[in-house]
């Protein structure tokens, strides 16, 4: 089953194109990272797969219904999209940023029902937010306020999931349980996941699939063995880098070739990406 | 490893946050309704004539037909309440729930506790239009009000229409650009309204009327005018209850709020207009009233959280109390003389709102 198909997706800001044709199936229950350097166009991408930008060129289908014939509302109870880290200007509580998560399945004066109250319970027990609901939001620690953005996403009971650098201006073990979370809720839940993650090594241990943005279209897409070359990786990031082998471990660790000087004096004589 | 399944679970007693919720805001409506009562009451007896609130009373149950009871108390009282006294309290109520309610709508949508009738022009343009309702189509009349209602509804939303465009990036609308549209064109059009008033020397024109304006005062004293103040206020605080939820999701931002399955751009045109309206409303009845729409929102979100579907009707009950009263303190503070009370809601309101900023600025992180 595809979740998400695009079709020759172009799109550009004021005339300068971002994105030249990328093109992508993502099967139900994928988890799914985009990568590359910045500008690569990320998140531009989720945007697209989001709603919130319409394609200059080619089109994006969610389950085989073309996007643009879904209303807002319909597209919500589909795709959950988790805000990069926001700031809210008023002091909500916890429960109140997650109950907004159910507005797609409710009419403008209606009120929760048991199903509604079911979902907001439902999403806090699940990213581990139940003991804060009564917490004023802007109050929490980076990490929480993440749990809580994905609870809201998940309260609109979604198909797939977007997030945009979901683990920004976390620290190491909080990135690593935001990321443990996520692929949580893919096994358990079947969601399919697609997230802009920056850091290489998080996404090659968390997904299965990375897709690799670079000059508007798809440089690489394939498993993270498949990825995690420096060939590409150089070609692709523009700068050196270097991959080494871990121990005990089948994936290596990806790392910026430090410059030639007195300090590293074991990086001179290698030459610097594609220059000869 | 953890539980992979709910690596966090959760006691039962946690799930009741929104029914504490809930409760707090019943509480709320019932303490407002119950402190309106009390304060219209109070208003409607106190003045150069005196009544006591029991009198206030039998006079209403009278009139209203609640009991048949022979007056105790001259003729002259009854007129005093019904057509002097009545109108002003329901006319104070109806501006302070107007500007209130306005003041809720604009502060969500722009996502800043800040905004105001008055900080986005809104105010600015209905006051112009009213003035030149009152300078230059004061003979016209409908429905016993004249021109000056439709004519400040014109001024609110064609200022708001116009900050709107101006403020407009590409197909969205920066907070940021339209606070500063909005305070560009409140300045242009106050000195608009002071050219006006040094033009009047020469056009022969009654600036009384301006100045009232200027400084904010009820000046509503028939039940025809009341009656369709009551008309526009009412409707639009009963259509502005239905933007609670969108609301809500707006402070999060435009982009999350339309990922949230909200229309923006509609439901942005919608508040606007309901805003605008409201603003009009109270301009024509009481003037250039300010910080009721920021004061009574903010003491109300302190107490009572931020969620705008409890925020709105609080509001409402909210600002009509605290005109009332204001109303009443300028009646009586130096007695003969009529302070405008737009006088008094700046030396209440603006202290009382730059205090509560020093609290809790923690809130305005943006």
């Amino acid at each position: 089953m595809t979740a998400v198909h695009l079709e020759k997706l172009c799109f550009a800001y004021n005339g300068r194109a971002v994105l030249e044709g990328v093109s992508l199936d993502v099967s139900a229950g994928a988890r799914l990272a985009i990568l590359g350097a910045n500008g690569a166009g990320k998140t531009t991408l989720l945007k697209l797969i989001g709603g919130v930008l319409k394609p200059t060129h080619g089109c994006v289908s969610i389950a085989k219904i073309s996007l643009h014939k879904l209303s807002s509302r319909e597209l919500a109870r589909k795709i959950a999209v988790v805000p990069q880290m926001c700031v809210v200007p008023f002091a909500f509580t916890v429960r109140e940023i997650v109950e907004l998560g159910r507005i797609p399945h409710l009419r403008t004066l209606q009120g929760f029902s048991m199903a509604d109250r079911r979902a907001v319970d439902e999403a806090l027990a699940m990213t581990g937010t139940g003991p804060f609901t009564g917490r004023i939001f802007n109050e929490l620690s980076g990490g929480e306020r993440q749990r809580v953005m994905i609870a809201m996403a998940l309260a609109q009971e979604p198909e797939i999931l977007l997030l945009d650098e979901p683990t920004q201006q976390l620290d190491l073990c909080r990135q690593g349980e935001i990321l443990d979370l996520i692929s949580n809720l893919n096994r358990s839940k079947g969601l399919t996941v697609i997230a802009a993650i920056h850091d290489l090594n998080l996404a090659a241990r968390y997904f299965q699939r990375l897709v690799v943005l670079h000059n508007g279209s798809v440089a690489k897409d394939g498993s993270p063995a498949e990825v995690l070359l420096p060939e590409l990786l150089e070609r692709v990031y523009g700068g050196p880098i270097q991959v080494v082998p871990v121990v005990g471990e089948s994936l290596p660790v990806v790392l910026p070739l430090p410059q030639c000087n007195e300090e590293n004096p074991k990086q001179c004589g290698r030459s610097a990406c594609g220059e000869e | 490893m953890k539980n992979a399944e709910n690596p966090w679970p959760m006691e039962k007693h946690e799930l009741t946050g929104s029914f504490e919720q809930d409760s707090r805001f019943a509480l709320g409506v019932w303490t407002l309704v119950i402190v309106l009562f009390i304060v219209s009451v109070l208003a409607a007896g106190i003045g150069a004539v005196s009544l006591s609130s029991g009198e206030v009373l039998s006079i209403m149950a009278r009139y209203l037909g609640l009991t048949h009871a022979p007056p105790y108390w001259p003729p002259s009282d009854d007129v005093i309440l019904l057509q002097i006294r009545l109108p002003r309290v329901l006319g104070a109520a109806l501006v302070g729930a107007a500007l209130s309610v306005a003041g809720t709508l604009f502060q969500g949508l722009l996502r800043n506790p800040m905004a105001d009738p008055f900080v986005i022009g809104t105010s600015g343009g209905a006051a112009l239009g009213a003035t030149l309702g009152v300078l230059l189509a004061s003979r016209i009349t409908v429905l016993g009000f004249g021109a000056v209602p439709a004519l400040a509804f014109l001024g609110a939303l064609g200022t708001m229409a116009l900050v709107y465009r101006l403020s407009r990036i590409g197909d969205r609308t920066a907070v940021v650009t339209l606070l500063l549209a909005g305070f560009a064109l409140s300045v242009i059009l106050s000195y608009a309204m002071s050219l006006i008033l040094i033009l009047n020397d020469r056009l022969q024109l009654n600036t009384r009327v301006v100045y009232a304006w200027l400084l904010g005062g009820i000046t509503v004293t028939r039940w025809s005018q009341v009656s369709i103040i009551a008309l526009l206020v009412l409707g639009g605080i009963a259509v502005s209850f239905a933007f609670g939820r969108s609301l809500n999701a707006l402070s999060l931002g435009d982009e999350t709020a339309q990922q949230l399955g909200v229309s923006v751009e509609r439901y942005r045109a919608a508040i606007i207009a309901t805003g605008s309206i409201l603003t009009a409303a109270a301009v024509s009845a009481g003037g250039m009233i300010g910080f009721v729409g920021l004061i009574v929102p903010h003491f109300l979100r302190l107490n009572f959280g931020p969620n705008h579907r409890h925020l709105l009707p609080l509001s409402a009950l909210g600002g009509a109390s605290f005109l009332v009263f204001a109303d009443l303190v300028s009646r009586v503070a130096i007695r003969p003389t009529e302070l405008p009370v737009g006088i008094l809601t700046a030396f209440i309101g603006g202290p009382a709102f730059l205090f509560l900023l020093r609290q809790t600025k923690r809130e305005y992180r943006f």
